[in-house]
């Protein structure tokens, strides 16, 4: 055991960069309020009350959170309203069981079956059953659904579920202290997103802080820190600020040069509300549109009118700037309840992206009709993610040539884009002269996942999994390569792209656009005019 | 193979069909077959393979807890008035795999 040490510095390893200093608020892994029984009546009352309120946070947590666990979620909403399941936890609290211990009971046995099954998938649904049980207990005892985080606290957790980090209000700051978690992991890209900082494989940690520093930068957290900490922190806090405030006034300079020649920057969005983030104003463009998020929506799958106004209004905003918007990328990571393909034994080499709309032509062609409707309010150019062979792209050029025609017939505006792929199978990326592409956009992330065959949300592998690898560099390098014989417009929207540290090499692989999130693009052009190949300003 | 039979047995419809879902009576599937036997007044039980119980199917834990593997056959049981459709809905979707755009 560990007593408690006054100015203990813990080491972690930065998940999303930033400074927060406040209160320590440490969230144990389940809640362990007390509270008293009432009368069977109130009991009941009680219970009643917490499974509502339970219900509402889920169902308004389904809609936030889209797509991706909200499988999860309507298992569980539909446990909510299972009487076979709430039965006996009325029947307990009938016999003069408080309602929480009832609640508790009717799970534990639950939770140890589905431990013991054979079957992983089953295993695994056991945490859901705990997430259930826990959300209802913290209604019931009159907690929040988390503790009220006071203004700038520094939130420390074993781990934290991505639908934990969307629940909490960061509008005030704060900050994330992991004692574990990766910074490949979902709730790791909402931080970075949100520009929360967030440090994590912190180990163990000492109970009964009060207070913390979180140092996104140097990976630290001091716990109950003296005076001169205080101080140091501060200091290395404006340090930042300045560093920043300086690389947002590069942002209204002209672009950035690198050996001469232009590198244009563009950003990543998942929908048109990110373009109000007050940097985006300064992209060359979107260099990627997710649209996944329409896949999150409750009433199934969505309408062409709806994608139709959402790709409009993109478009609209980026005028004359081109628009790269990626069709459905769903599978893999991202499942969609009632479009990607269920039990795959490994949804990362399974059917998705392409390969997914190819054989739900149902939901694509929708997609299809909608951009090329779209297509005449801007400069939009489609790429289709996770592209094998030359023949899926062809495949989908014949299928959107189609929808074009169709529309066309029937004396609706709409024009066929240009198309482009994803380069992020490594197959595509080796034969990269095969596809006959307008444009090639090279996604890091899974290509470096693929090429190194590391699992990106597997901490243990996060340096075996490094996209500054020869291997991925060489395939990036050959990409650029082709593109700048054959007159090809390349890219690169991985999360490598927003980090300094790896422009250099991405600059020297050939690559001359870039595309990040609207919150790196400062930093990214800072990076790109300190180096010293940086030629002079246009 | 689909195997889909249904027959009146008294005042039982009752109906057939083999589990074609790749995972098997999971969670996605559990909960889109509770629902829709939720939509009917019938009283609607459930079995998998020969099993000695029949169990609620508008249970989402019940239906769980079934345990029902690929390949297995799922029978439903139904009574009460609208017991016929509630059955042919269900055997459907089962054997169309549990389709989004449900009946």
């Amino acid at each position: 055991m560990q007593a408690r040490i006054l100015q203990q510095v813990y080491r972690g390893r930065t998940a999303s960069i930033g400074f927060a200093r406040g209160p320590f608020v440490r969230i144990a892994a389940a809640p362990n309020g007390k509270r008293a029984a009432g009368a069977p009546d109130d009991e009941r009352r009680a219970i009643r009350a917490a499974l509502d309120f339970a219900g509402h946070q889920l169902s308004s947590l389904a809609s936030a959170v889209g797509g991706e666990g909200s499988q999860i979620l309507e298992f569980q909403l539909a446990l909510l309203e299972d009487d076979d399941f709430l039965d006996p936890v009325f029947a307990a609290m009938e016999a003069g069981t408080p309602a929480d211990a009832a609640w508790t009971s009717a799970f534990d046995e639950q939770i140890a079956e589905y431990n013991s099954a054979s079957d992983e998938y089953l295993r695994a649904r056991s945490s859901d059953l705990v997430d259930l049980r826990d959300r209802v207990l913290r209604a019931l005892r009159g907690a929040d659904e988390l503790p009220q985080l006071p203004s700038g606290a520094v939130l420390c957790a074993e781990d934290l579920p991505p639908s934990q980090f969307l629940e909490i209000d960061w509008s005030s700051g704060g900050g994330v202290a992991l004692l574990r978690g990766s910074p490949t992991s979902h709730v790791a890209l909402l931080a970075r997103a949100r520009g929360i900082p967030m440090v994590v494989q912190l180990g163990a940690l000492a109970d009964g802080a009060q207070t913390a520093l979180l140092d996104g930068e140097r990976a630290t957290l001091e716990i109950d820190p003296g005076v001169e900490q205080i101080e140091n922190f501060e200091k290395r806090r404006e340090r930042h600020r300045k560093s920043r405030a300086a690389a947002h006034a590069i942002l209204r300079r002209p672009a950035a040069l690198w050996g001469g020649e232009r590198v244009r920057l563009l950003i990543n969005i998942q929908s048109a509300e990110d373009l109000d983030h007050t940097d985006a104003q300064y992209a060359d463009g979107v260099g990627l549109m997710r649209t996944e998020f329409l896949l999150g929506q409750q009433a199934g799958l969505p309408d062409e009118e709806t994608q139709y106004q959402a790709y409009s209004a993109v478009l609209r905003w980026a005028d004359k700037r081109p628009v790269t918007i990626r069709t459905f990328d769903a599978g893999g990571d991202k499942p969609v309840p009632g479009f990607t393909e269920t039990g795959e034994a490994n949804p990362f080499l399974g059917v998705r992206g392409l390969r997914l709309c190819l054989a739900r032509l149902d939901v694509f062609t929708v997609q299809l009709r909608a951009l090329a409707r779209a297509a005449i309010h801007g400069n939009l150019k489609v790429m289709f993610p996770m592209v094998t062979s030359p023949d899926e792209l062809e495949t989908a050029r014949t299928i959107f040539k189609g929808v074009v025609d169709g529309l066309q017939a029937g004396r609706v505006a709409a024009a066929l884009p240009e198309l482009g792929i994803m380069v992020e199978v490594p197959a595509a990326a080796l034969t990269i002269e095969r596809f006959k592409a307008s444009f090639y956009s090279i996604g890091s992330n899974d290509l470096a996942q693929y090429v190194t065959a590391c699992d990106r949300s597997n901490g243990a592998l996060s340096k075996l999994s490094d996209p500054l690898q020869p291997a991925v560099l060489d395939l990036i390098s050959r990409t650029a390569q082709y593109g700048k014989r054959a007159g090809v417009n390349v890219s690169l929207c991985g999360e490598m792209a927003g980090d300094p540290c790896c422009i250099p090499a991405l600059l020297s692989c050939g690559l001359r656009e870039l595309s990040v999130n609207p919150s790196a693009l400062a930093q990214v052009k800072q990076a790109i005019e300190g180096l010293s190949h940086g030629g002079t300003r246009e | 193979m689909l195997e889909t039979s249904s027959k009146a047995n008294g005042l039982n419809i009752t109906g057939s069909v083999r589990l074609v879902h790749e995972v098997g009576m999971h969670a996605r599937p559990a909960v889109k077959l509770t629902k829709l036997a939720k939509k009917f007044k019938a009283h609607i039980s459930i079995r998998a393979s020969d099993a000695a119980e029949w169990t609620n199917a508008k249970s989402v834990a019940k239906v769980m807890a079934l345990r029902a593997a690929r390949d297995s056959i799922i029978e439903i049981k139904a009574t009460g008035e609208d017991a016929e459709a509630a059955v042919a809905a269900l055997v459907n979707l089962v054997a169309a795999d549990f389709p989004d755009s449900g009946p």
